[in-house]
């Protein structure tokens, strides 16, 4: 025989009563009474589970808020009045897969870019201002170190840069020959290839100095340091072939958006450690919690920022062969990103949609 | 903003937690008490190993794929630095592998942890899912977070594992017992969080899928039904239900008068012989029932006939013992109603003279 719940829509239909009268127990009683509610609520969340929203009807979807509810009171009722294993564990597994839904990731894709792109992320580099001062001060340090270390011994220039990536760029190098590695490569080819290796290198890395920060973010600045150390060994070469501008014009096309953005990854690695090593009156996870969701913001936008400085490294440089061009684009990107990341405040509509919003999400305290 | 961080943090403080193993309390912003059980370390590896295998399988698909593609890897060497249309095709190739490559490190995790279900596909399969700490919505930032820190947790160890010997130096060993901070770091805490999960404020918890089984109490209409000829569509009226296809409406045999449950199968069971179990032999019986091998039933009646001191349910013994089941709950689910909760065979019986109701 059929009980005539399940699908159908109807609370209570002449079959039911028939088995709710059968039914000896009241708490079976209770059970057939609410069945249909409770196979209607599994029907919507297994749908929303598969991702199928579109079966899912308008109706259903309205409903759902009000079902969970009242299969929640059913669970805590059935807690209290039931001893009946079979429907406790059912409607256990069955409000907490509703309640994954009701709380499962709401944005789609798209609406989280958009929010992002529109004020989230440059809120989210706002509020880990602090961990950026830091990080631009280890990096100048980074720099200002790999010069000196150069400058008192040459020997300390492979030990930064490495032979295979000096290539001719070594100490006691003439002029010319330098001046060929900064210019009059725009006949290279394969120059898109060379630019998606950039990027898929530079993020891994970036990514790397993030996830080092739960170190203590100690890691991530010593990544930083050895990173810039280099620059300052190279600037020292460049600075003795009497090239320094030329060199700053060739690292500043895609430096100002590539060292921005390592210097992002630097600082949302520190903002986590600071986090876990003084979370002050919170609890250390939510401290932690709170920092990572805000990093994890920034290290959207840093891989992002990443696959542009790829595209100026790869193309832009290349092309682009004078210096005061390579000065332009390069200057133009860091006005860009510094006007974007704190004079850019988020759109009217951003800013209304997260007035509300708590901390991890990304807004200043 | 001082009030939402305390409701925070009372949600928080919420998150009691069981004594024994992997059952925690969590408590939704709605304030309905879910019983939660956190993944079991063993689960995750078999998700992370099944997830990795994945990867690797479509990584090397694609390689070969675009391989394939480019015409082999002798003439790649050849063609990608030549200005002809085929170089430019090719260099179009390796960009999309390099790119490819890069996504599967980084952004399968995240991709399918975004989704509806919260899990990726060795997760799934696992039946476990990722899930905010504080009981509150799952957002995409947390998702990111806890799938940044996979590189050091994971790939970084084990490429550093897998590329170095034996011979390497202490400094070798210094590295791996770093990094094995982070791979095992989830063996070291209650919850099984990895590093990510710290970072993002996310944990791993099972995910339940149950389908309602029949009531056992209603024997009368699965015994009477199972005789009829729509057997089939009735014992599985719950499941088939469930799973969303209509039955059709087949009649109910003669229809039984209220209360029918309790003597349809003619056992009659007197207080006395109700008073001996509490709720946990009345849960260990349902198990038994439901068993579909049925392998228990000899035993247990044999435990509960002695036990009672009735010998009427020989050869009978699932109708007996059902019957038995039955009128236990009544009994117990009626001082449940009073207040009256009697745990097992030992606890104290402060119950008395309870009619059925």
């Amino acid at each position: 025989m059929n009980l005539g719940f399940g699908l159908s829509r109807r609370r209570t239909t002449t079959d039911d009563a028939g088995a709710i009268e059968r039914a000896a127990l009241r708490s079976d009683r209770f059970r057939i009474e609410r069945e249909a509610d409770w196979q209607r609520l599994e029907t919507i969340v297994r749908a929303l589970e598969k991702g199928r929203l579109r079966k899912v009807s308008d109706e259903d979807l309205l409903a759902l808020p009000g079902l969970y509810r009242t299969v929640a009171s059913s669970l805590s009722v059935a807690r209290e009045t039931s001893l009946d294993a079979a429907t406790l564990a059912y409607l256990e597994a069955l409000v907490q897969r509703a309640w994954f839904v009701v709380y499962g990731p709401r944005t789609s894709l798209w609406d989280w870019l958009r929010g992002f792109f529109t004020g989230g992320w440059s809120a989210a580099v706002r509020s880990i201002a602090p961990d950026i001062a830091v990080a631009f001060a280890v990096m100048v340090a980074g720099t200002i170190a790999g010069w000196l270390l150069v400058s008192h011994d040459p020997e300390w220039y492979f030990a930064l840069v490495g032979k295979d990536m000096a290539g001719v760029r070594v100490p006691g190098a003439s002029a010319k020959d330098l001046h060929g590695t900064l210019f009059g490569n725009d006949g290279q080819n394969a120059m898109s290839v060379f630019a998606a290796q950039l990027f898929s290198n530079n993020a891994q890395v970036s990514i790397l100095s993030f996830a080092l920060g739960f170190a203590f973010g100690v890691p991530s600045l010593l990544l930083l340091v050895q990173n810039l150390a280099l620059l300052g060994a190279m600037l020292w070469l460049y600075h003795g072939a009497g090239l320094t501008l030329d060199f700053a014009g060739w690292i500043a096309v895609h430096g100002t958006t590539e060292l921005y953005a390592i210097m992002l990854s630097g600082a949302a690695g520190l903002h986590i450690g600071r986090a876990l090593a003084f979370p002050g009156q919170r609890p250390v996870l939510q401290a932690a919690a709170e920092a990572g969701q805000r990093s994890a913001v920034v290290m959207t936008g840093v891989v992002m920022m990443l696959v542009l400085a790829a595209l100026l490294e790869g193309f832009a440089r290349q092309l682009v062969d004078t210096t005061p061009g390579r000065f332009a684009i390069g200057g133009f990107m860091l006005a860009l990103w510094c006007s974007y990341f704190f004079a850019f405040r988020g759109t009217r509509r951003w800013r209304e949609a997260n007035a509300h919003r708590s901390v991890p999400k990304g807004t200043s305290r | 903003m001082i009030a939402r961080l305390k409701a925070r943090r009372a949600r928080q403080a919420a998150l009691r937690r069981d004594a024994s193993g992997l059952a925690r309390t969590l408590v939704t912003p709605e304030g309905v008490t879910l019983s939660i059980a956190v993944a079991s370390r063993g689960a995750r590896i078999g998700a992370l190993v099944l997830d990795l295998g994945l990867i690797v399988v479509l990584m090397i698909a694609i390689s070969l794929g675009l391989m394939y593609v480019a015409g082999g890897t002798a003439s790649i060497g050849r063609t990608v630095h030549s200005q002809s249309a085929a170089g430019y095709a090719l260099q179009f190739l390796m960009i999309v592998w390099i790119i490819m490559m890069f996504f599967f490190r980084n952004a399968y995790f995240l991709f399918f942890e975004l989704g509806p279900r919260g899990a990726t596909p060795g997760k799934r399969l696992n039946g476990i899912r990722i899930a905010a700490r504080d009981g509150g919505r799952l957002s995409a930032e947390m998702v990111i977070a806890r799938n940044l820190l996979r590189d050091v947790e994971l790939f970084l160890p084990l490429i550093l594992l897998l590329s170095t010997g034996f011979e390497s130096g202490p400094g070798w060993i210094a590295a791996t017992a770093w990094f094995a901070i982070f791979l095992l770091f989830p063996l070291f805490n209650r919850d099984g969080l990895r590093a990510g999960d710290v970072i993002a404020g996310s944990w791993v918890l099972q995910a339940p899928r149950r389908k309602l089984d029949r009531a056992l109490s209603l024997g009368p209409v699965a015994t009477a039904s199972a005789s009829a000829p729509a057997a089939a569509t009735a014992t599985a009226t719950a499941t088939a239900t469930a799973r969303g296809t209509a039955t059709g409406t087949t009649k109910a045999p003669a229809p039984e008068p209220a209360g029918a449950a309790m003597v349809a199968s003619g056992y009659r069971f007197s207080e006395a012989e109700l008073a001996v179990y509490g709720e946990f032999e009345l849960k260990a019986l349902e198990r038994v029932l439901r068993d579909p091998k049925a392998k228990a039933i000899e035993p247990v009646y044999l435990a509960i006939a002695e036990k009672i001191g009735r010998n009427d349910g020989w050869n009978d013994e699932a109708a007996f013992l059902r019957a038995y089941y039955t009128q236990l709950r009544a009994r117990l689910e009626a001082g449940m109603r009073m207040g009256v909760r009697k745990a097992d065979k030992h606890a104290s019986e402060t119950l008395r003279g309870k009619d059925n109701p």
